[in-house]
């Protein structure tokens, strides 16, 4: 029942309040759809913790993520007992840095009186949520090597269970406790994205690439469309209830 | 040719008397919030002097502005792909520190302190922690040379100044400095606008007015670093970054911005200035001595028949035409160019001009003692620039990005009014001899009347020139008032708090 419950029922709840909290948030408080920065406050430590977690936990995402989506390719990439090495030491190393990074960023909050000003007890929950979840992370690539292998054969078919709307609970019940921890753990993660910082991962700004610099809005009609031989681009009208999101 | 419409600045330094009033009538209604304690989106600095943020006209150290790369222009701070890269982490972000942690005092321990032998005293606590704080630094804590052996020697513009004019520049007769009002300058050729990653940053077509929307900033932080005047600001509390607004619910009801409301000195001027948008890259893109010439070429002459004509096919409307016609903006820095650009060579194009404070002309001339009879001769007098007590260069390397001889003509243009009036009024100088001087300053008895009336004798009406504008968020301009009212119901408000 617990079981059912965890594995079966939990993830779903997980995926509908991210999607549908996110979308709500998304569409009725978009002031606060960021993540409230406060290098402005603190820059040293900022520095350390942020961009060692950023990086390293992209770059450890990008795996779990490929493992799911392109199982076939995966396991032929880590076929080759060398890339499978590549891969264990490769990822044992990016979690140690996103431990050390994370870290830096709760003492950073508990030490620094400016920081702590602008942290929310939501901040705190998620915190302690990623923080559980690299270390458990660390914890398996550490005693429960090649995680890259088995990872295929117990948390993928299970995951495309989950997504078939028929979920098979066995691939994963038997898995030891700290890997429970670790998946369960992540749907947690999933649950708290709308009501935390999280949706700041969603903000990527990648029309910066392709956008004029210049943004210029008329609040009126222009008689004469503009073309943008200067770079100057011309957005609008705006009508401002749309704006308002 | 694609005319535009924009409002435009002019603060005449001659007659800043450093009173911050308008500090303060923008601090009451705009940043007396949480989070924008420590923001002056007006502040007024002494120069020499480090400003505010401390030292913020130093780009090697903020990295904002715009750098002419051959025939491209590129943002000092980062290129696009670099942006991104920056987004976890922005290394050219100015802290708090930079400007001062702001504080108030614990008053209630004056009425709450339990009897004894000394006075109680109201400790000041910091308004970001609370916490009780040593109090390091504050808006204007160089005002009027405060520590200045730190502050002003540290002024990014003295290093253009050889080591015996700064040294000249400490000796006690020779003490001298102005007052530098400082607020957004709404520039053509926005590097605010440009840095920020999400598009939250907009200039307003009609008039402008350059605005952050709230709603769509996501507190990347990368205006703050981008802006090399510094001018638009963090906010901590909301997670939002702010700017001045040029007053815009205040213009767009025919007030003038409440900074200029208030000016004691009466030293602001705003009026509208028609330019050619096609041309803002290769203004941008001029020779460093040539930008000053440049930005006055990008203003069109709002009489000029196809000038108007290209405006009205723009939407630019009669009423806007006329204010532009009339506007002061226009008079100072196009009709008798002696209103100049800050650092100009930030190449952002800024569109608040400064008349430069007539500097105590003379300075200590030979064996400590002041030769006065340099000023009879009043040839000697438009000569005597060269031994003014600021040099020349530090009001070349502030105003006209190190070109001389454009800040030698608007001196000589104003100490020709000067004298001129002079004439007319004292009468100890021959109008032969004010003659010489109109001839000097290159400027005429009409010119040089009209400038004397606009600075010294101005009514209200004439120093703001405010057409009507465009709401910022006035619909019938864009949609059908009776489409717009079934779906936004009454109003569009709300706090601007974070709930999450």
């Amino acid at each position: 029942m617990s079981n059912t419950f965890l594995w079966a029922v939990f993830p779903y709840i997980a995926v509908a309040l991210c999607v549908f909290g996110g979308l709500y948030r998304y569409f009725h408080d978009r002031f606060s759809f960021s993540s409230q920065s406060s290098q402005f406050l603190e820059n040293r430590m900022a520095f350390w913790g942020s961009t060692m977690w950023h990086y390293a936990i992209i770059l450890i995402l990008i795996p779990h993520v490929l493992g799911f989506l392109v199982p076939g390719a995966w396991a032929a990439l880590i076929a080759d007992q060398t890339r499978l090495y590549v891969m264990e030491v490769t990822g044992l190393a990016l979690a140690v840095m996103a431990t050390l990074g994370l870290a830096i960023l709760i003492v950073r909050r508990l030490s620094n009186a400016r920081a702590q000003s602008v942290t929310s007890v939501m901040d705190w929950v998620l915190l302690g949520a990623l923080g559980l979840q690299v270390v458990m992370g660390f914890w398996i690539a550490f005693f429960y090597r090649w995680g890259s292998e088995w990872y295929l054969h117990t948390s993928v078919p299970w995951l495309v269970s989950l997504v078939n709307f028929n979920p098979q609970i066995q691939y994963v019940t038997a898995m030891p406790l700290p890997v429970k921890i670790h998946m369960l753990n992540a749907f947690v993660i999933l649950a708290l994205f709308p009501f935390t910082r999280l949706v700041h991962i969603v903000t990527l700004p990648l029309p910066y690439l392709f956008r004029p610099y210049q943004v210029v809005i008329w609040n009126r009609k222009r008689n004469v469309p503009y073309d943008a031989p200067t770079g100057v681009a011309s957005i609008g009208p705006d009508v401002p209830y749309l704006r308002r999101g | 040719m694609d005319i535009r419409a924009q409002v435009s600045m002019v603060f005449h330094l001659d007659k800043c008397i450093g009173c911050h009033t308008c500090s303060i009538a923008c601090k009451n209604i705009w940043t007396d919030r949480k989070g924008t304690e420590y923001m002056w989106w007006n502040n007024v600095e002494t120069k020499p002097g480090t400003g505010y943020p401390t030292t913020w006209e130093d780009q090697d150290k903020y990295k904002g502005g715009w750098v002419k790369d051959g025939d491209r222009l590129r943002l000092r701070l980062q290129g696009r792909t670099e942006g991104l890269g920056n987004i976890f982490f922005n290394p050219n972000l100015p802290t708090i520190d930079d400007y001062y942690e702001p504080w108030t005092y614990q008053y209630d321990e004056l009425f709450n302190a339990p009897e004894g032998d000394d006075q109680p005293t109201a400790r000041p606590i910091s308004l970001i922690t609370g916490k009780p704080m040593d109090i390091e630094a504050g808006p204007n804590w160089d005002d009027d040379l405060g520590g200045s052996p730190i502050y002003a020697s540290n002024d990014v513009n003295l290093e253009k100044l050889t080591e015996h004019e700064r040294e000249q520049l400490n000796e006690v007769e020779r003490l001298v400095f102005f007052y530098l009002p400082r607020i957004c300058n709404h520039c053509l050729n926005p590097s605010c606008v440009a840095a920020c990653p999400s598009g939250a940053i907009y200039k307003r077509g009609e008039d402008g007015i350059v605005l952050i929307s709230q709603e769509k900033c996501r507190a990347w932080r990368m205006c703050v670093s981008g802006c090399p005047y510094k001018k638009t600001y963090y906010n901590w509390a909301t997670g939002k970054s702010e700017k001045c607004i040029l007053c815009y619910p205040r213009l767009e009801t025919g007030q003038a911005p409440a900074c200029f409301h208030s000016c004691v000195g009466r030293i602001r001027y705003l009026g509208l200035l028609l330019y050619d948008a096609d041309r803002i890259q290769e203004t941008a893109l001029a020779d460093e001595a040539d930008l000053v010439m440049a930005q006055r070429r990008i203003i069109q002459d709002p009489f000029d028949p196809l000038v108007i004509h290209a405006a009205k096919a723009n939407g630019i409307t009669d009423q806007q035409i006329a204010a532009a016609q009339n506007s002061p903006s226009y008079k100072f820095v196009k009709k008798w160019g002696i209103a100049l650009p800050l650092h100009p060579e930030f190449r952002t194009l800024p569109m608040l001009f400064y008349v430069p404070p007539m500097l105590p002309v003379l300075g200590k001339m030979k064996d400590g003692i002041y030769d006065s009879s340099a000023v009879e001769g009043m040839g000697q007098m438009l000569n005597s620039l060269e031994k003014a007590r600021i040099p020349v260069r530090y009001m070349a390397s502030l105003f006209s990005a190190g070109n001389e001889e454009i800040i030698r003509e608007v001196y000589r243009k104003n100490i020709a009014v000067r004298l001129f009036k002079r004439a007319q009024r004292v009468k100890d100088i021959s109008a032969a001899e004010a003659q010489e001087a109109l001839e000097i300053g290159k400027t005429t008895a009409e010119e040089a009347e009209a400038i004397f009336n606009l600075t010294s004798l101005p009514t209200m009406e004439e120093r703001f020139v405010i057409p009507a504008f465009a709401r910022e968020e006035a619909i019938e301009q864009s949609l059908d008032p009776y489409t717009h009212k079934p779906a936004a119901g009454f109003g569009y408000r709300e706090a601007p708090a974070r709930r999450w």
